[in-house]
């Protein structure tokens, strides 16, 4: 199976730009005239909805940030009475209120479809079954890939998060040939299979994934495929837009595929919110071509990415995400300089004396941050003096000051002492008072 | 040649008794232990009698492990016993990495060492009239 649905996923440039202007002018009309919020922010810019004639007017539209969802919690930026909606999911929020998004069926139905394009991305078929590992709740990653699977017609195991044991029971006793789930969360169940001594191809005949909800490195990529013989591809989304299935890696893995019929992306610079032409990178800012519970126009999603345009092999024709580098929440600045995880992920990467595995603690001792990197040591790592273990440490904290333009503290431990996520990873302690 | 464990520990509380204990479960017995270590971590180094039981408990138990070959001597437990195996190395430019000492049977001392070229400090020792065990 190819693709999902071929005639919209290989649609002309000009096709897709007809398509999307048409719907740009439907949906800033539908929001000017269903949504307050947008009525207030568009008046206040003198913009009218018949200002809008193209997919080229885009940028004269108000931004929409996560402020204004807060805001507006719980309903107030939906653009359909509550009969209407049939779903809803909120983000977690680490401070304050959640953000909430609602959806109509037709919302869900897009939703299923653009998952299921990713599936299919990731090479499953109707005939595949399809184990999702991530959590089934307000969070959209499984209940997301749940209907993804479904309107393929693909079987679902809705296996959920947690209970590795079990998780790995299923796998090859069901022998699942596609999974989604967080990308560190496959590393702990490639970790749990090579101990269990499991064999990849016999016992786990996984052959393709869609891992997202977690910026990952390339070098990572390249870990999971190697480790458990099957297609790792990257997966975007976002609650207040749709969950995962937005954007989809494929097995040329050029970018992840943009569904821009439903969903239009644009990268506009940090400070400035100009918009970038393609290649540069700058904040993700997304628009909903087709969303009728909660449209958002020019949502900042505050991810770190550029887009190609380049011709892609598979034959789909639409614009490309390249990796997420970062989240602007993410992005830590230490002493001035602005640090990714990623970027930390992918020294790691490089290093075979230490795991993928990593925390990174920050904090400031008289007036000046100090960054400490927890690091495992690998257990095929071979130490018998201490000399060993600071060589180690010296060539990594060499690289790490290399790749971040900033010195860290580098710390080892023991191999399964970092902390295992089985849901989204939390790398960061900041223990600063700014 | 006689077998030692390695094992990497954080500089915490608790760690180098977890050790032992896992060693004391798997019903092994220490010959020796010594300890090499910094602010942050230490490396043990252990003799036991049965390396492979040992080292497979501590993998198990989630240590950091590694099994390394020393290459010891018996000395009598006398003034200068030590010095003519040290000086017969020396003059032979065997590379001592590390080294210590530990309980041999009647009131002997065991030397252990690790060198890069073991074939060669065996060799030295032997020609010295060394016991190398």
């Amino acid at each position: 199976m190819q693709y999902f649905q071929k005639e919209i996923e290989t649609m002309s440039k000009e096709e897709k730009r007809a398509l999307q202007s048409e719907r740009l002018v439907k949906i800033v009309k539908y929001a000017y005239e269903n949504q307050a919020p947008y009525r207030a922010k568009m008046d206040a810019m003198g913009v009218k909805p018949e200002d809008i004639k193209s997919i080229d007017d885009i940028s004269k539209l108000p931004f929409t940030v996560k402020q204004d969802l807060r805001d507006a919690y719980p309903f107030g930026m939906m653009a359909r009475p509550k009969k209407d909606l049939v779903r809803l999911h909120a983000s977690s929020a680490t401070t304050g209120k959640l953000t909430v998004a609602g959806y109509t069926q037709g919302d869900i139905d897009v939703w299923g479809e653009c998952a299921a394009r990713s599936l299919v991305m990731a090479g499953a078929s109707e005939d595949s079954i399809v184990h999702v590992s991530y959590g089934y709740g307000l969070f959209t990653g499984g209940l997301g890939m749940h209907y993804g699977g479904e309107k393929l017609g693909a079987c679902v195991v809705p296996a959920s998060a947690g209970n590795t044991q079990k998780q790995i029971q299923l796998l090859c006793d069901f022998g699942a040939d596609i999974i989604c789930c967080t990308p560190s969360y496959i590393i702990y169940l490639a970790e749990e299979i090579e101990r269990m001594g499991l064999k990849i191809g016999e016992d786990i005949k996984l052959k393709g994934g869609v891992f997202g909800a977690e910026a990952w490195s390339e070098g990572m990529r390249e870990d999971i495929e190697k480790r458990l013989g099957l297609r790792a591809c990257d997966i975007y989304g976002l609650s207040e837009i749709a969950g995962p299935g937005v954007a989809c890696d494929c097995q040329f893995k050029t970018g992840m595929h943009f569904q821009d019929d439903h969903f239009y992306p644009e990268i506009v610079d940090v400070d400035t919110l100009e918009p970038l032409p393609y290649g540069e990178s700058g904040e993700l800012v997304i628009t909903t071509l087709t969303k009728e519970g909660m449209p958002l126009i020019r949502y900042r999603t505050r991810d770190i990415a550029s887009l190609n345009d380049d011709p892609c092999p598979c034959g789909r024709t639409s614009v490309k995400l390249n990796k997420i580098t970062g989240r602007s929440d993410d992005m830590l600045i230490i002493r001035g300089v602005n640090v990714f995880p990623s970027q930390i992920e992918s020294v790691l990467l490089k290093n075979t004396d230490i795991t993928p595995n990593y925390h990174i603690n920050v904090d400031r001792v008289n007036n000046l941050d100090t960054m400490e990197i927890v690091v495992e040591l690998s257990p095929t790592v071979q130490l018998d003096e201490v000399a060993h273990v600071e060589e180690i440490r010296r060539r990594l904290a060499a690289d790490m000051a290399s790749a971040l333009s900033v010195s860290a503290k580098i710390t080892l431990v023991s191999p399964g002492t970092v902390a295992r996520s089985e849901g989204k990873a939390k790398r960061i302690t900041d223990r600063r008072k700014l | 040649m006689v077998k030692q464990i390695a094992v990497f520990l954080e500089n915490q509380e608790g760690r180098l008794s977890d050790c032992c204990k896992v060693l004391k479960q798997a019903d092994v017995n220490l010959n020796s232990l010594s300890i090499a270590d910094t602010k942050e971590f230490g490396i043990v180094r252990l003799i036991t009698d049965d390396s492979e039981k040992a080292l497979a408990a501590l993998q198990k138990a989630g240590f950091l492990s590694t099994l390394v070959e020393l290459v010891a001597i018996e000395v009598p437990n006398t003034a200068g016993a030590l010095a003519d195996e040290l000086i017969a190395l020396s003059e032979s430019g065997v590379n001592i990495e590390y080294m210590y000492s530990y309980a041999g049977k009647d009131g002997h001392a065991n030397i252990g060492f690790k060198t890069t070229t073991p074939d060669k400090a065996i060799a030295v020792l032997q020609a010295a009239g060394a016991k190398v065990l």
